[in-house]
């Protein structure tokens, strides 16, 4: 089934946050710092104040109180620490950290005013580095320290490989900058147009700061352009859109530079991972130990799964990890797709291919080996694994034996051929979900749910499930989300809509067949005008049923988790040291496909990142100022079309029986979990140069 | 952003007089740079004067050279006959440029006005002595990794830049002897092209030789003995929209396996477009093989220099000459 939206998207019907055009409005240009640390000594606003257009100026002289600001801090935020509180003082915590909001009648006299405030600063020294920071690295208060056996056991195995691999910061990008809308009915009731994967969270942290009840807070957030972690928390935009439109008593919108996007809405933290992994000579894995360091910012934790593919992919006996965090003067980075496993998985994946050179083993073979039955972590038994059938039918789709295994060996015309796989490995389960599903009048189904359609194809799968289980036409059913008002749903994060919302469909609309079946005493209704003509027997103008689902004693008897096996064919020039991904296949375990298109979509981005995040992506911050310096689209790399080559998805499609009633696991991340390790490795077998610094540019290839 | 006066020429006088009166008006063609440096707030010209309505977008064979007005599009050039028969080394070059988007909209002209890349440059909060002369230079002791090897005289820190210029195009126009064609308030003349763009020396503000007024109207290209062999190198990050790590434009005039003519300049690495005429020399008269070009460009790299990020160059640079003029005799 096509997606049920794709035509509003293609066509600008679609209204994404900044399309919010309300009467009044007005726009909110943001002033940001050009230092990393110190302190606000003066701002001038006189000149701006004068400009034509101008209505009025918020900084932290003058901005409306925000009540949730003087909580302490209680520990049970998704984030432990200070949220970053914005126009709060004069302390500057981060470079391009907004101080000033320029509110205008139109969008260019805003811009214009901005560029005429000025700052001046009390600056002082900062630490935006990761590296010379180490030894400030600490135990988050959310820690991951985890051991099973014996600590470093590594060091005992007859073969073993020891190494640091970093990962550097990735910034999201996504296409649709961030932008919030806020408009206040009154002194009590505010309403936010917002971009975010998460309507109720919105709610919740927009609640909290002002100290208002649910009914007075209103978040919308219909159509996402890509957020992939961006948009899983209020940011300074939505603030300060909240905080003029207070202000000036009109609806206001702030949008963010693509600069500002760099720094106001997190990031991929950077990482510096040393891994050690051991096996005996028949490639049985003796011990694996992974060390991690992340960064964070100054005022709040932000803790990642960096070591959580280490401990459930493989079954090894002995395993130790830690993760520290080091604060630095940088704004605080948030979940990025895979948010830690992405990371912790180029380690992990790299370090295998490096054992299987040691070992002089094939690395399908090598991981075979250690094939985990059930999950090392806490020995329960999988809610399902086909990891053996992504590798097999990965393996022979990829056509993995015509592989001589000798770095270097391989070749096409000038160019030097490698072959690179791995394996991937993320979390599977659910959130408490509510559905609402609503037979109207007409004969059609209304089914909603707080969810968000950040790109996966939720619209489309949600409608499918519906029309599924009543039997209907999906072009009757329309599936609402996106709107704090609709029953609550958890945020578009983690892989876990289809789980989570989808079997909360599932269920609402199995309830509602029933429903149905009562008032028809046991005639099955398959037609549209069936229902129109029951709901007008008895006298009803809708009939509507709304109901939870969340997970049972499973959650705690199973483990949930995705699977994939990535396969990699790259050219390298050996002169230039171009790296050319000329073939992918990608095979996963998701548990049951609902869409079959939607689902190789999300495969697609994966693998998209994965290329980004293994050749590409690097935000690249000069410390001497803490400031990034390629923050735009033309000198933050991703890949572009060029960039892309044939990718082949498998989708190994058995349902997973355990897990959920329709038999999904999750889809949104698996495909990247290892991916750039796989990049990695075949970029090694064709050159036998081994990169352990993301991304491979062709300096590095070059050195 | 300010709010600027807009005007559109008829004419090139009235263009050139639309501009020479007010020092800070500039011309607009494409705009595909000069609109990202006015809303970056890197330049923030009061007056435009729009050339597009001029009528400088012809390409003709005048027989011994070949004319390109200054308006042609990026992708007219690169996809006409004559240019792809003749001088295929500036097709390719044009085409490894920006994307099919910008090179759509960019004119040959603008292409030679176009800034660097320089992210310090771009970023008014941080030191650059060409866009805020006497401020210093960010990324000579920042991050350089696209930066400059060549071309760097020792200035006083007030004038330091290791900025490159970010033109392919640019890039065959050095090696393929272009001139170009200026009307200006002192009336027309011709500049050559490798005399069009400048060093930084102790103006790193200017880029180029042209005078306040002077409007581009064209380029010459003398008719060659090269189009069969030759090649534009360009490697970058990524497969496309990517400013060149290196690039190379390289051209052979061959007889048998005799190299009779060459014509060799290289990209990101130097403030203008880098035309090896020493290393040239190496080649005339020597057979096109593998150890000429090592020759070559072991010659082409006397005086290199690099920088913390940039030392990759070093070996890059001449790793590309020898793989360009492989492929350009091949």
């Amino acid at each position: 089934m096509s997606r049920v939206d794709g035509r509003l998207k293609v066509t600008g019907g679609a209204t994404y946050a900044a399309d919010n055009q309300l009467t009044g409005l007005v726009y909110g240009v943001l002033v940001t710092s050009t230092i990393a640390k110190g302190r606000i000594k003066a701002i001038d606003t006189q000149a701006a104040r004068k400009a034509p257009g101008v209505l009025e100026i918020i900084t932290y002289q003058n901005a409306p109180k925000v009540p949730g600001y003087e909580a302490k801090p209680t520990g049970q935020t998704r984030v432990d620490g200070q949220e970053f509180r914005v126009f709060y003082n004069d302390e500057i915590l981060f470079n391009n950290q907004p101080v000033a909001l320029v509110l205008a009648d139109t969008f260019e006299r805003a811009n214009h005013a901005a560029s005429l405030v000025t700052v001046q600063y009390a600056q002082a020294p900062h630490q935006t580095a990761l590296r010379p920071n180490l030894t400030k690295g600490t135990k988050p208060k959310r820690a991951d320290d985890y051991l099973r056996g014996q600590a470093n056991a590594y060091t005992t195995a007859p073969v073993r490989v020891e190494q640091e691999y970093t990962t550097p910061i990735n910034v999201h990008n996504p296409m649709e900058p961030h932008a919030a809308t806020a408009v206040w009915q009154d002194a009590n009731n505010v309403t936010v147009y917002n971009k975010t994967q998460a309507v109720r969270i919105a709610q919740q942290d927009i609640m909290k700061a002002f100290n208002l009840k649910e009914e007075n807070v209103r978040v919308h957030s219909p159509f996402v352009g890509g957020a992939f972690g961006s948009s899983s928390r209020v940011w300074p935009q939505e603030m300060a859109a909240i905080l003029g439109a207070k202000k000036v008593g009109r609806p206001v919108k702030v949008v963010l530079r693509r600069d500002q996007v760099f720094n106001m809405v997190g990031y991929r933290p950077e990482s510096i991972q040393k891994v050690g992994i051991g096996a005996s000579p028949d490639g049985k894995l003796v011990g694996i130990t992974h060390e991690a360091y992340g960064l964070t910012s100054s005022y709040e934790q932000f803790a990642e799964r960096i070591v959580d593919p280490s401990k459930s992919l493989y079954s090894c006996p002995n395993l130790n990890t830690t993760y520290k965090l080091v604060p630095l003067d940088l704004s605080t980075p948030c979940w990025t797709r895979g948010p830690g496993e992405s990371s912790g998985s180029f380690a992990l994946e790299s370090a295998m291919d490096e054992l299987a050179y040691a070992l002089g083993m094939d690395p399908i073979a090598l991981r075979l080996a250690n094939f985990a039955e059930n999950d090392p972590e806490n020995q329960h038994p999988w809610t399902s694994n086909q990891l053996r059938a992504c590798y097999e039918r990965g393996a022979t789709q990829f056509n993995w034996a015509r592989r001589t295994p000798a770095p270097g060996s391989m070749r096409d015309g000038d160019w030097l051929v490698g072959l690179g796989m791995s394996a991937g490995i993320y979390k599977a389960g659910r959130s408490p979900a509510t559905a609402r599903a609503t037979l109207l009048a007409d004969g059609s189904l209304l089914v909603q749910s707080a969810t968000a359609d950040v790109g996966p194809g939720t619209y489309t799968i949600m409608t499918q499930i519906a029309a599924d289980v009543m039997s209907m036409d999906p072009a009757h059913v329309r599936f609402e989300l996106g709107d704090s008002a609709l029953p609550p749903a958890p945020g578009q994060f983690g892989s876990h809509t289809t789980t989570s919302v989808g079997s909360a469909v599932y269920d609402v609309c199995l309830s509602l067949r029933q429903k149905v079946l009562e008032l028809a005493s046991g005639q099955a209704i398959t037609t549209r005008d069936g229902y129109v003509e029951l709901l007008r027997q008895k006298g009803m103008p809708q009939l509507s049923v709304t109901k939870e689902s969340k997970s049972g004693s499973e959650e705690k008897t199973h483990s949930g988790k995705s699977f994939c096996a990535n396969f990699v064919e790259v050219w390298v020039h050996p002169v230039t040291g171009q790296v050319r991904v000329v073939k992918v296949v990608s095979a996963l375990d998701v548990g049951k496909v609902i869409n079959a298109k939607t689902a190789r979509s999300q495969v697609l981005g994966s693998v998209v990142w994965g290329l980004g995040m293994a050749l590409m992506e690097e935000g690249q911050i000069d410390h001497r100022f803490g400031r990034y310096v390629n923050k735009d689209l033309a000198d933050y790399h991703l890949p572009v079309f060029a960039d892309v080559p044939d990718i082949d998805v498998i989708l190994i499609d058995q349902p997973d029986t355990i897990l959920d009633p329709i038999g999904a696991k999750g889809i949104g991340e698996i495909g990247m979990i290892g991916f750039a390790a796989a990049v990695a490795n075949a970029v090694y077998h064709a050159t036998g140069k081994r990169i352990r610094n993301l991304p491979i540019t062709p300096d590095k290839l070059m050195a | 952003m300010i709010n600027f006066q807009y005007l559109r020429a008829s004419s090139p006088k009235s263009a050139i007089d639309g501009v020479r009166t007010d020092l800070s008006a500039q011309f607009i063609a494409g705009g595909t740079n000069l609109i990202d440096l006015m809303k970056r707030g890197i330049t923030a010209p009061p007056k435009l004067v729009d050339i597009n309505n001029l009528p400088l977008r012809d390409i003709a064979d005048e027989g011994k050279t070949i004319r390109i007005g200054a308006l042609a599009l990026n992708s007219t050039v690169a996809d006409h006959s004559l240019i792809l028969k003749k001088l295929p080394l500036l097709a390719q070059a044009l085409n490894a440029g920006a994307s099919a988007q910008i090179r759509n909209m960019a004119t040959v002209g603008g292409n030679m006005m176009q800034r660097t890349r320089c992210p310090y440059f771009y970023d008014p909060s941080l030191p650059c002595n060409k866009r805020a002369p006497g401020s210093g230079c960010g990324a000579v002791a920042g991050i350089n990794r696209m930066h400059a090897i060549f071309g760097l005289e020792p200035v006083p820190d007030q004038h330091v830049c290791i900025a490159v210029h970010p033109s392919d195009m640019c890039v065959a126009l050095a090696a393929l002897d272009a001139t170009v064609e200026v009307w200006g308030p002192g009336g027309n003349r011709t500049i050559p092209f490798t005399g069009f763009h400048r060093l930084p020396g102790s103006n790193p503000q200017k880029d180029n030789t042209l005078q306040h007024g002077e409007l581009i109207t064209a380029l010459r290209l003398p008719d060659n003995a090269l189009a069969t062999h030759s090649h534009y190198l360009k490697i970058r990050d990524r497969a496309s929209y990517a400013f060149a790590l290196i690039s190379v434009a390289a051209a052979l005039d061959l007889k048998g396996k005799t190299i009779q003519q060459a014509r060799l300049a290289m990209g990101g690495v130097a403030h203008k477009p880098w035309r090896l005429t020493e290393a040239e020399q190496v080649l005339i008269g020597k057979p096109a093989t593998e150890a000429t070009f090592r020759e070559a460009a072991q010659v082409a790299m006397r005086g290199a220099r690099a920088f913390e990020h940039n030392t990759y160059k070093l070996k890059l640079a001449p790793a590309a000459i020898v793989e360009a003029l492989t492929r350009a005799a091949g």
